[in-house]
């Protein structure tokens, strides 16, 4: 067993907790008593945060539309039909036919390297996300 | 934030408008509320009878979308009776004549036609807020998600100036966000007009700062679309491909007729999530990602507070980090990255974004995050802005006058809808609705109705009620219940059985793109 520090996934609060894992599998949530955010405290929401993590209906593979409908793919296909798919719409219709939305669920991190692909990879600052919604 | 969650703990007063605090951000309403219960006031001000205001000395139920005239009326007072910070507004501030002037039309009398609040609480408020010597304003959505979000937010930093409640601790304007990193994605850029920090992409010194960091030219000077524009060109079909990272405008935007249709439109569309959501069910590639726990990187929250949260398990089946994902695509769209892990992509950041130059996983792995601006390795954050000065020198004073919602009620829609979250949900449900849990407490969408109201559309409580506006028509269950005003109904956003923002308006604020979430007009009857 082993607890490993992160923070809650839902609002803005930011509170920091412990998610407690046993052989690849998150099986609970610890608060932590020491930061200044939640002091030790949670809501029912990141008591609870750590159940959809493993939901069977998590996406595992690749999808890709064949004939209308959206079938299992590979990493290799999928990838490459997007950067080329990306390019080829660039080309024909200019960058600014081209739109990112990053997220406000994932990492500084992300939303910064997603940013970069949008503004250095493909030239456009259509670069939004659900900040306002 | 202006200021941090750890101050609400010595603030004396707090002002919170437009913010279901103990629903939305729980951990800083149970904050407020030890706050008032060890002797701080609570001065509310929203249309519902949320959960605070059991606690609250003063609530302000105004009508949906009169935030202006409100806060108006309270400055009104505050000049009126002598009750504004003289010293502060001389040597802090400019523009206070121009105020002066704008509120001076917003009378008690006038407040009180315009927003149904009483002159005698209207005054109660003012005197309270402004004599208190720490005093915060929380706010929310119900302040920005208007067609006049941005006047609304103005006029709130207005009312903290004029008393001279910003740049000292436990004051401030205190913006709570509503997601995870919806701080940390505006801070790296994740807008039409800026790069990392606020970094303007029509500033020629900014732009040739980038092309040089990246190894790129041509950087695009002109701002880009947001959400609500690149629909409007999808739907006219200037807008060819969109590229979707963990979000799902299919539930979340305005009139998701509109949002349909122009997805629909695109030639190309991409969805990388962890769930197949609405959206990722109309792409043509769907990109499986790792979430919060499968993969390590910092998340900003409402105090502007960079916080490491590590990766405690794989990923199921071949899911990938988001980053490991973008990293890919670029490369193979001809531009290669080479990042090992994300303290990499970090180090980058630090060198490219000011306010993040001294934010270093090395501090956060030793520490409990760093509050931006942290310029260098030695600062040690900030907890609150705008101390002794603001960034622009003075704190302008920008008045403005009320604007009413832009479709209000009429004799053919008569109620108004206004639309939000609740405590056991979050957001378009594709993490929450997957927890036990918050689904047995929750699980099906309804809509709040004034007993008044019921009674005389003979509405029993969890009946079947048709809702219809301009842009469409939902069947949801009745709640009746007195939380809401007469002729008012509230419901969220949460449920795709019924996706209330069917109904919305997507007309929008001018300047921040923000939908009317928080009012539009809708009609009701009893399915029969």
């Amino acid at each position: 067993m082993a607890r490993i520090p992160t923070i809650c996934p839902f609002c803005g609060c930011g509170c920091n907790f412990y998610l407690v894992t046993e052989q690849n599998r998150v099986v609970g949530v610890e608060p932590s008593p020491g930061n200044p955010v939640n002091k030790g405290m949670l809501c029912a929401k990141g008591w609870n945060s750590y159940e959809f993590i493993h939901s069977p209906k998590r996406l595992n593979t690749p999808l890709v539309r064949k004939d209308g409908a959206l079938v299992p793919s590979t990493w290799d296909e999928a990838l490459g039909l997007v950067a080329s798919r990306l390019r080829k719409i660039q080309s024909e219709s200019g960058s600014r036919s081209l739109g990112f939305l990053a997220s406000a669920k994932v990492s500084n991190e992300e939303n910064y390297l997603f940013m970069k692909m949008a503004r250095a990879v493909f030239k456009t600052n259509n670069v939004d996300h659900c900040a306002r919604l | 934030m202006t200021n941090s969650i750890n101050e609400i703990d010595d603030a004396e007063l707090f002002l919170v408008t437009g913010s279901n605090t103990t629903e939305q951000h729980p951990l800083i309403g149970t904050r407020v509320i030890n706050a008032v219960e060890r002797g701080a006031k609570l001065i509310l001000i929203d249309p519902r009878r949320i959960p605070l205001a059991t606690y609250a000395h003063v609530h302000l139920r105004h009508n949906i979308g009169t935030d202006v005239a409100v806060l108006n009326g309270l400055m009104n007072i505050i000049i009126e009776e002598g009750l504004y910070d003289k010293e502060y507004v001389e040597t802090r501030t400019e523009g206070f004549e121009g105020l002066k002037k704008t509120v001076s039309r917003y009378t008690p009398r006038v407040v009180e036609q315009i927003s149904g609040i009483d002159a005698r609480d209207l005054a109660l408020a003012a005197r309270e807020y402004a004599k208190t010597g720490k005093s915060m304003i929380l706010y929310a959505m119900g302040i920005t998600q208007h067609t006049t979000g941005t006047d609304n937010v103005k006029t709130c930093a207005n009312l903290a100036m004029l008393t001279g409640h910003v740049g000292k601790p436990s004051t401030g304007v205190n913006p709570l966000r509503g997601q995870n990193n919806v701080q940390g994605a505006c801070d790296m850029g994740g807008l039409p007009v800026v790069y990392t920090a606020y970094q303007k992409v029509g500033d020629a010194p900014v732009k040739s700062r980038f092309e040089e960091a990246w190894g790129v030219g041509g950087l695009d000077e002109a701002p880009g679309l947001t959400i609500t524009t690149m629909m409007e060109a999808a739907d006219r079909g200037d807008l060819k491909a969109l590229y979707v990272m963990g979000e799902n405008p299919l539930l979340s935007d305005p009139d998701v007729k509109h949002i349909e249709r122009a997805l629909s439109n695109l030639d190309f569309l991409v969805v990388q999530d962890i769930f197949l959501s609405e959206t990722a069910r109309l792409a043509d590639v769907v990109l499986p990602a790792a979430c919060f726990a499968e993969k390590t990187g910092t998340y900003t929250n409402t105090e502007r507070r960079v916080q490491l949260a590590r990766k405690a398990v794989e990923p199921p089946g071949s899911a990938r980090a988001d980053w490991e994902i973008i990293q890919e695509v670029c490369s193979r769209a001809g531009y290669p990255m080479h990042y090992a892990d994300p303290s990499e992509i970090m180090a980058e950041i630090n060198r490219v974004t000011p306010s993040y130059a001294g934010i270093t996983y090395d501090r956060l792995e030793r520490s409990y995050g760093l509050s931006w601006p942290c310029p260098n390795e030695e600062h040690p954050g900030t907890a609150y802005l705008h101390k002794d000065r603001f960034t622009k020198g003075l704190g302008s004073f920008l008045p403005r006058d009320f604007k009413p919602l832009a479709e209000p009620p009429d004799t053919e829609y008569d109620f108004i809808l206004t639309t939000g979250r609740i405590y056991f949900q979050y957001h378009t449900g594709t993490m929450s609705r997957q927890v036990d849990i918050l689904e047995r407490e929750a699980s099906e969408p309804l809509i709040e109705i004034n007993p008044e109201d019921a009674r005389r559309l003979g509405i029993k409580n969890r009946e079947l009620v048709e809702i219809s506006s301009r842009r469409g028509v939902l069947r949801v269950r009745a709640e009746i219940t007195d939380r809401v005003p007469r002729k008012v109904v509230f419901s969220t956003f949460h449920f795709h059985e019924a996706p209330v923002n069917i109904l919305t308006n997507p007309a929008h604020d001018p300047v921040s793109g923000i939908p009317e979430y928080k009012g539009c007009a809708v009609r009701l009857r009893r399915c029969a």
